[in-house]
């Protein structure tokens, strides 16, 4: 279990959750008795098989959701009660087509508080600038005139998470992010995301299917089983950062790779047998 | 194939297709009550053409009119049906239905509401060209990809937010491929409205000529409709690459 010792009011807190469609016979039950607490400054990592509700979880701390009972809370409030900036980036990632990288990154600005209110003013200047700093961090400088289409996939991934980031969100949503991505890209996005986390700090919220890509950046992984879906394990990550691919060849590493592994597959065949 | 050889090869087959119609006029001496060669519809072009120019601008001044409407009303109503996914499945049936409606069963009852004349036709040339441009905008918006909804709904954007931002440019590429066929069906429906409706337009100068017996004239009016068609077209499609262009980057410049 989680040792974080939550002195103030956790920014997440799932309790005892239950998300449920239809009724009767078609009821469906994607999440049940899930319990999450998550710390302002968390790299939290959601593993588990596919049809787990790991989404689910995203979509129900940004508020997309609403859960069927429990509690769903954001900085002891209930979800979308509380005013809290949250980024997202996704397996696709949906830049607008007819904007420049730019203005795509751009896009969150033109759209949340208080940012919207100085946007006319600000986004040929101080706006441009912060957009420049963060395309540059990622290894996207100059690349800003350009249009989705004219980038590859990985650097498509890169701009979308400065456009999840550009309005310094206290909570960022990862959807299997790198998922689409080459194995050689992953790695050099995985350094990046860990640049970025250190160097701004917002609390995450990862899901993905990579094992290696959960313990190279995670501080927590929970464990995830389906039918229903619920957080089984959760695991924090001692690792010392920054790390790197190497970290990745270490003893430790593998052996925690290895553990995760057997208690996916443990849940899996369990959920197997439940259907 | 090369741009310049495809409208070169266009070109010929235009002329071609000219050049065998005044051959085959000639050749078989084929009256000029049943078929005038394009020799004589374009002396008549030429010889009547002070006659025949106040109806060509009528006609067109209810095209675009009409259309003008069909755009500010067919963005309006395609907004409200793509707004959302149930909208769109409750509004589909009537739509159809409303679409499926020959235009020219209209136009008795706009005559009968406003009485004949350029009224009946501006609103035929709407009704006509009104429908594909609704479709069209209401599919762009209700086709939005989700993760882009999701994402602009954790920004906590409101719903014009989104339509300005998202749903509208998404939705241009629908909206000028609507543009093109709108355009050649609101003059369809003018036309329709003048031939049977009014005094003036080319609809109304090909009955009399017809009646007329005078041939040549018709087919004049119809050289007229087709220059003015190809022109619309050609305006919209030239509008639509400079827009829309990202949609089909380096695609279209090659077959423009």
């Amino acid at each position: 279990m989680s040792n974080h010792a939550a002195s103030s009011t956790p920014l997440v807190s799932l309790q005892d959750v239950l998300l449920a469609y239809g009724t009767g016979e078609k009821r469906q039950v994607i999440l049940a008795e899930t319990n999450l607490t998550i710390n302002q400054g968390d790299f939290i990592a959601l593993v588990g098989p596919s049809g787990c509700g790991k989404s689910t979880i995203l979509k129900i701390v940004s508020g997309l959701v609403r859960v069927t009972s429990g509690a769903a809370l954001v900085k002891g409030r209930e979800v979308g009660a509380a005013p809290i900036r949250i980024g997202m980036a996704f397996q696709n990632p949906t830049l607008l087509p007819w904007l420049t990288i730019r203005d795509n990154v751009m896009m969150p600005l033109k759209i949340v508080p208080p940012f919207r209110q100085q946007f006319q003013k600000e986004r040929h200047r101080g706006f441009r600038d912060r957009v420049e700093a963060l395309l540059s961090q990622v290894g996207l400088a100059g690349q800003g005139d350009k249009h989705p289409w004219q980038l590859s996939g990985g650097m498509l991934q890169r701009a979308s998470l400065c456009r999840a980031l550009v309005h310094e969100p206290e909570l960022l949503m990862l959807d299997e992010p790198f998922g689409a991505l080459d194995q050689f890209t992953r790695e050099e996005l995985w350094a990046i995301m860990q640049d970025l986390w250190m160097t701004r700090r917002p609390t995450v919220l990862l899901v993905t299917h990579d094992l290696k890509e959960a313990g190279y950046l995670a501080d927590r992984i929970c464990v995830m089983r389906a039918k229903p879906g619920r957080i089984v394990e959760q695991r924090d990550i001692g690792f010392a950062r920054p790390r790197t691919v190497e970290t990745t060849f270490s003893p430790e590493f593998t052996t925690l790779t290895h553990d995760l592994r057997a208690a996916i597959v443990a849940v899996r065949n369990a959920s197997k047998e439940a259907a | 194939m090369s741009k310049i050889r495809r409208q070169f090869l266009s070109g010929l087959l235009i002329a071609g297709f000219f050049l065998a119609w005044q051959l085959i006029c000639v050749g078989f001496g084929v009256s000029d009550i049943v078929l005038p060669s394009p020799s004589q519809i374009v002396a008549t072009l030429v010889h009547d053409f002070t006659a025949i120019w106040p109806h060509a601008f009528q006609t067109l001044y209810t095209t675009m009119l009409g259309f003008v409407l069909a755009i500010v009303s067919g963005v309006a109503l395609g907004v409200v049906v793509g707004s959302s996914r149930v909208a769109y499945d409750v509004a589909n049936p009537l739509l159809v239905g409303f679409a499926s409606i020959p235009k020219v069963a209209v136009v008795p009852i706009f005559v009968l509401w406003f009485g004949a004349g350029t009224v009946p036709a501006v609103l035929t040339a709407m009704v006509t060209a009104v429908f594909p441009i609704v479709v069209n905008v209401a599919t762009g918006l209700a086709t939005t990809e989700p993760e882009l909804e999701d994402f602009m709904k954790t920004l906590h954007a409101t719903r014009l937010d989104r339509l300005v931002n998202v749903g509208l440019p998404r939705t241009m590429p629908y909206f000028f491929a609507s543009l093109k066929v709108a355009v050649t069906l609101a003059f369809v429906g003018a036309v329709i409205s003048e031939t049977v409706a009014s005094n003036r337009g080319i609809g109304n100068l090909m009955m009399i000529a017809s009646s007329n017996f005078d041939v040549p004239l018709v087919f004049a009016g119809l050289l007229i409709l087709a220059l003015l068609g190809v022109a619309l077209y050609a305006v919209f499609s030239v509008i639509e690459s400079r827009v829309t262009g990202w949609a089909t980057r380096g695609i279209d410049l090659a077959s423009l």
